[in-house]
């Protein structure tokens, strides 16, 4: 009996041993916000093929730019494409150039507790630009009652809650709030993390609707997908069409589908305030950074093949977990960019 | 010292007993070294610490000089930087912290020490001791759900007490100094009793009786006897809850608001050093950015020194005047 346990082990030993010889791992690090849907991703693929382990560490967007540019993982993650001045220093270090791939799509949406109204408020950009800004204090302001005709607004202070942390939520609200107002992105301006002109601070998405819930007559902005999953209500935005649109997965979707058209061939684009009249403004691409050249050969054929995977057979994936998919044209795109990589 | 270890052992008659004393003189020589070499260790750690943050803070030292200290624009996008607002909040609220925690520990420390009855005295101090393990993150919770929504609940009462102030003035949203600093009141709390009960306790029981032998009461040898007696480890335990609350992170990062503003009012959220350290550091691009919360991290370690030296001086000065 313990013979034949001892045999097994070997045996198990030696097949792992083995096996662990040509035991690829790819190592990644970057954004948390699509953090569930990689490591959904890598899993599926590695029941694909046993041979490839995907090691990825969520340390945030600019973590994982500082890593792939120090050359210390195979890919990094953004939820904000790389500045120019971050491409540069890339080059620099590197010697070559670093390729985006957008992988799903995300939205902010704004919440908030204000006492007597339980319904979706409605916000227009300059309501939520007025707000941050500190120039509307109160939830009567004319610009609020205006944007939501039959709902009683109390003439209460309003209380800003953002995040305390840098982040790449953070990120595609400022963006937004910065293509409304000229002033916005001239005294604050657009990055992971700003001198906010008023409110509080919270920790992640859950330090911001943890402060929301507890404090009567305070706004914030969450990531869409912490909304849906903690059953958040949330508010409407009007985009450039005028319409006020729900965030659900069609109508980010149909923001990257309008400015896929003009899609740049490096795929840094900002799609917030996109034009369309189902359109939600407040969305934006994440992406997957990649080095234009990898020097080893089994490395780079992984890379590229799992990038197809992702672009195909991955997509199909994205939705359980409420994560909004990339629209046709854009998929195509990339896959032709995939090429690209040596 | 070994010179004159060998000559001892030179004047000893050769044999066994001789070969064993030299054993153990060995043995002498070898803790010897190996305590020093932990206490040295400390300070190469302490110099390390200091010459990194030194180092890698260099951008910001050249950039701002020494205006960083008393600037308070803290702006990433404009890469404007200055540590005032923080070292504000974190000074701020450890003094709430002292100011809470001082009176309580120590009054809790004198009555578990001599006042209470054996069996009560064990058990509670099994319970501080508890408390004084538990993670900071779950003070920021209590903080959070417990804390703040009963400082809510007082805010009109504090408000018709001590309105006039400016301490307690404009909107109060739960979040603020003051919740930072009672939760820092709650941490610290459990370090004061346990160390100045442990010296409280270590006071001589002569001591006691001789204050009592000469009629005093009870209260009268306890507070003109033993506590005056204990009065340095009761002070240390006061540093020692001072450093941890300066630099205090995770529970004052839950409760204080992040806001990088200075406001003369408690109720108004504030920032402290440790906070944006932790909140901002995973998450900053740019030299330039990280090279300022690196310089943060040396302006709270100074803080910690200049403070704590402040105190001890105080220390010092006072006990000489009091003659004992």
């Amino acid at each position: 009996m313990t013979r034949n346990i001892i045999r097994v082990t070997l045996a198990v030993t030696l097949l792992a041993g083995g096996a662990a010889g040509q035991q690829i791992l790819i190592n990644g690090a970057g954004a948390t916000f699509p953090y569930p849907m990689y490591s959904k991703w890598f899993d599926s693929y590695h029941k694909k093929f046993k041979n490839l382990d995907f090691n990825y560490q969520s340390i945030g967007s600019s973590g994982g730019i500082k890593q792939v540019t120090e050359g210390t993982v195979d890919f990094g993650a953004s939820d904000g494409p790389m500045s120019d001045e971050q491409l540069k220093q890339f080059r620099d270090k590197r010697g070559c150039g670093v390729l985006h791939f957008p992988t799903v799509l995300g939205a902010d949406v704004p919440t908030y507790n204000v006492p007597g109204v339980t319904g979706q408020l409605n916000f227009t950009g300059e309501a939520l630009v007025g707000i941050f800004f500190g120039k509307i204090t109160k939830w009567n302001d004319p610009e609020l009652v205006k944007a939501n005709p039959g709902v009683t607004l109390p003439a209460n202070n309003i209380l800003v809650v953002h995040r305390s942390e840098g982040s790449g939520t953070t990120y595609v609200w400022v963006d937004y709030l910065a293509k409304i107002s000229p002033e916005w992105k001239q005294k604050v301006g657009v990055a992971g993390s700003v001198n906010w002109p008023v409110g509080v601070g919270g920790k992640g998405n859950e330090g911001v609707s943890g402060q929301i819930k507890q404090t009567p007559n305070s706004i914030g902005y969450v990531e869409l997908i912490y909304a849906v999953q903690n059953k958040m209500t949330y508010g409407k935005v009007k985009n450039l069409a005028g319409v006020f649109v729900n965030a659900d997965l069609a109508s980010v979707t149909a923001a990257a589908a309008k400015a896929s058209k003009t899609m740049p061939d490096d795929f840094r684009v900002s799609i917030t305030n996109a034009d369309g009249k189902d359109v939600y403004p407040i969305s934006s691409f994440t992406w997957l950074l990649i080095p234009e050249k990898i020097a080893d050969a089994t490395k780079k054929k992984a890379i590229t093949d799992f990038l197809k995977w992702m672009l195909t057979d991955g997509q199909g994936e994205t939705e359980a977990l409420d994560y909004a998919k990339l629209p046709k044209p854009v998929v195509d795109k990339e896959l032709k960019a995939i090429a690209k990589i040596q | 010292m070994a010179a004159s270890s060998t000559s001892a052992v030179k004047a000893r008659p050769p044999g066994r007993a001789q070969s064993f004393q030299q054993r153990l003189r060995a043995g002498d020589d070898l803790t010897y070294a190996v305590t020093f070499a932990a206490a040295l260790s400390i300070l190469v750690v302490t110099a390390l610490l200091v010459y990194e943050l030194y180092v890698h803070s260099a951008l910001s030292r050249h950039k701002f000089g020494w205006s960083f200290l008393v600037t308070r624009t803290w702006d990433p996008v404009a890469e404007q930087f200055g540590a005032l607002p923080f070292i504000y909040g974190t000074v701020v609220t450890s003094a709430i912290a002292l100011l809470i925690g001082i009176p309580l520990g120590v009054g809790a420390a004198i009555f578990l020490a001599e006042m209470a009855p054996p069996g009560i005295s064990s058990g509670l101090t099994f319970l501080i001791e508890l408390l004084a393990a538990v993670p900071s993150v779950i003070f920021g919770l209590l903080g959070v759900f417990v804390l703040i929504p009963i400082l809510r609940k007082l805010e009109d009462p504090i408000r018709s007490v001590l309105g006039w102030t400016p301490l307690f003035q404009g909107p109060f949203y739960g979040v603020s100094m003051l919740a930072a600093g009672v939760v820092l009141s709650l941490m610290i709390i459990p370090f004061i009793i346990s160390i100045s009960r442990e010296v409280i306790l270590a006071v001589p029981n002569d001591q006691r009786e001789a204050a009592l032998a000469l009629g005093a009461t009870r209260w009268e040898s306890t507070w003109r006897v033993v506590v005056p007696y204990a009065y340095k480890g009761i002070t240390g335990s006061i540093f020692l809850s001072l450093a941890r609350a300066l630099g205090e992170t995770m529970a004052v990062t839950m409760v204080i608001g992040n806001d990088p503003r200075i406001n003369a009012s408690l109720f108004a959220p504030g920032y402290s050093i440790a906070a944006i350290i932790a909140n901002e550091f995973a998450e900053a691009p740019g030299e330039m950015y990280t090279s300022a919360l690196i310089e943060l991290g040396l302006v709270l370690f100074a803080l910690t020194i200049v403070i704590n030296g402040a105190a001890r001086i105080l220390v010092a000065s006072t006990t000489e005047k009091g003659g004992s």
